[in-house]
């Protein structure tokens, strides 16, 4: 940018798209003023912001307290666990086999990586009821490692899809003289491979953690009732006990919300590329 | 004399009786009298041949990929397409019923209701996300000091929990909440109502929370894509007195062909399968007035425990998103192509 000055349009520019920016993050604005808010002031004056005497005892009331998993505070350590074994679990398991497809030419691969592509695509809510079953006879509902293979199978595909992307234009030099050396396979992969591959899986890691924290749908279905709900089931069951009553409601929702808002500002860049980037491939 | 002594070593051994086993992963220097076990070349990823060049992985590294991916992606819903022409409730025994919970799809009014809010919410969303995204990048993508922060502020809600902004959202919406008290600060009292609670409205609301929370995602995307316009291009039509109109539509839209495709793909599809926003906004009412596929298809699997109706409503959207999915890849990249 070096020397810039403002002219008369582009300071108008400017000013108009910080007032947009104002009026777009409105909801955050009462999201945290109105957690810090007791019952009173709520009622008496739910816009201002409480700067005099801000109320954390929401907080702790929304921390400890509500739905079958014994408040915000336990499911925040729940999520934790689901979510980085789901990310630990898929970045093996699908660099792996995105290794295998890309380095193998043959028809088969290349038939494979169809198959994942249309996996990718296709909606797996077909499957929700044969899966619920099977996890049912299994007895993996309500269990981390059941929803852990959830999750990890169900992003598997766009993961594969992204990984496959990047192994092809790898050059294969790398592998090759680890081999000459007297590698073995798997040691090539994880002395090699998986260093080279830390971009992408940068990408698939901070997608499909922000997939698997966020996820609502599968942790409502496979989850909920149990001890160990995630954040969003929680939140759900806290929400559906304190209706209303907003200042506690959003205490808990920036519970929910604040982690991924922090990495989010903290390593900006990599979800920008990963969310504009990774999804091109 | 080192040398001389590892020859001889070798040599004894390849005189002696067959039992080193040579050959496995390790890829160690075979001795012509050694014995290899026979391994199937797709176990160890060994290239048969003298063409050099790296072995290839083998393919018992990809097996759980590929167990996970038939299982969950295939087999799984292949088996769904077959409960969703039984009865059954999860416990009995599942009845064949042939097209008897399609014809009740097209039969009850709540249903065919989901199927029409499910489109209307698509539709609108697709186009909305895709205006707004597209606005935002123009406006951002030039000289401002701010930009990189008003991008952040415009990108960060599609990294919060959908549940929790559709919360945020309610209390927005509610008769007491902000908007309303927003529109009876600027003098339009008139317009105040309970948003959520009228059905003429709630829909229009839940549209509200997606495009907010998404448009950041399609405006990052436009401005990825905005990154390969080259400046040259602009400025040479600046100084050929193009107007801004034209060169929008003549060069800056066309070069954004591949990021709207991204963008609408993305959209389209998460749009089909709403389902967040609904739950924790309106819970599909009122008078399920925002009952979408998705919402349906929790309710009647896992509320009213039909699943073998909940099935055939999910296989509904299935072929709903595979096709409207498969339809505007082709044509975007039709689209694509001509410009």
């Amino acid at each position: 940018m070096g020397a810039f000055r403002y002219t008369s349009r582009s300071f108008v520019r400017e000013v108009v798209m910080i007032l947009a920016a104002l009026l777009f993050a409105m909801p955050l604005y009462f999201l945290i003023a109105i957690s810090l808010k007791t019952d009173q002031q709520l009622t008496l004056e739910p816009m201002k912001p409480p700067l005099a005497d801000p109320e954390w005892g929401n907080y702790a009331d929304a921390w400890s307290s509500g739905g079958t998993t014994g408040g915000m505070g336990r499911a925040f350590l729940n999520t934790l666990i689901i979510t980085v074994g789901s990310v630990v679990c898929l970045v093996l398991v699908s660099s792996l086999t995105a290794y295998v497809i890309a380095r193998r030419t043959s028809r088969l691969s290349n038939g494979l990586y169809v198959l994942f592509v249309v996996g990718f695509i296709m909606p797996a809510t077909l499957g929700l009821v044969p899966i619920y079953v099977v996890m049912r006879g299994a007895g993996l509902l309500a269990t981390y490692h059941g929803i852990i293979i959830l999750h990890t199978a169900g992003i598997l595909p766009f993961a594969v899809f992204l990984y496959v992307g990047f192994i092809r234009a790898l050059p294969t030099e790398y592998e090759e003289a680890a081999q000459v050396d007297g590698a073995g396979m798997l040691r090539t992969f994880f002395k090699v491979v998986i260093p080279l591959l830390r971009p992408i899986t940068t990408t698939v890691a901070m997608l499909s953690g922000l997939i698997v924290w966020n996820d609502f749908f599968l942790a409502l279905i496979f989850m909920s009732g149990s001890s160990i709900g995630t954040l969003p089931i929680a939140l759900n069951s806290f929400v559906n006990e304190n209706y209303t009553q907003w200042n506690l409601v959003f205490a808990g929702a920036t519970i929910a919300i604040l982690p991924m808002l922090c990495v989010f500002v903290v390593a900006q860049r990599q979800f920008v590329r990963g969310l504009a980037g990774g999804i091109r491939g | 004399m080192t040398e001389r002594t590892t020859k001889k070593k070798h040599a004894d051994t390849s005189a002696l009786p067959p039992l080193v086993v040579a050959g496995g992963p390790g890829g160690e220097d075979e001795g012509p009298g050694a014995v290899r076990w026979w391994r199937p070349r797709w176990l160890t990823g060994r290239n048969s041949g003298p063409a050099g060049g790296a072995r290839k992985p083998p393919w018992f590294l990809a097996m759980l990929g590929i167990a996970f991916l038939i299982g969950m992606h295939f087999l799984a819903p292949l088996s769904g397409g077959v409960y969703a022409f039984t009865d059954w409730d999860g416990f009995n025994t599942a009845t064949f019923i042939g097209w008897d919970n399609f014809r009740e799809i097209m039969d009850s009014s709540v249903q065919r209701g989901a199927l029409l809010h499910t489109f209307v919410l698509a539709g609108s969303y697709l186009v909305l996300v895709n205006v707004v995204g597209l606005v935002l990048a123009l406006a951002l993508n030039r000289t401002l000091k701010s930009r990189n922060f008003l991008r952040m502020v415009f990108f960060a809600p599609a990294v919060l929990s959908p549940l929790a902004v559709s919360y945020i959202w309610q209390y927005m919406f509610t008769y007491d909440g902000a908007i309303n008290r927003m529109l009876g600060g600027i003098g339009l009292d008139g317009l105040r109502r309970e948003w959520l609670g009228d059905p003429s409205t709630a829909i229009w609301c839940v549209l509200v929370v997606m495009v907010w929370q998404h448009a950041g995602q399609a405006m990052i995307i436009y401005l990825a894509g905005l990154q390969g316009v080259a400046d040259e291009l602009e400025e040479a039509a600046v100084i050929d007195g193009a107007r801004l109109w034209m060169r929008l539509r003549r060069i800056t839209l066309p070069l954004l062909a591949p990021a709207f495709t991204i963008v609408s793909t993305l959209m389209l599809i998460s749009g089909l399968r709403v389902f967040d926003q609904v739950f924790a906004l309106t819970g599909g009412g009122p008078v399920y007035s925002t009952e979408t596929l998705a919402t349906q298809v929790y309710q009647q699997t896992f509320v009213e425990g039909r699943f073998g109706f909940g099935a055939s409503i999910a296989m509904v959207m299935t072929v709903l998103i595979s096709i409207l999915g498969i339809a505007n890849m082709m044509y975007q990249r039709s689209r694509e192509r001509r410009l």
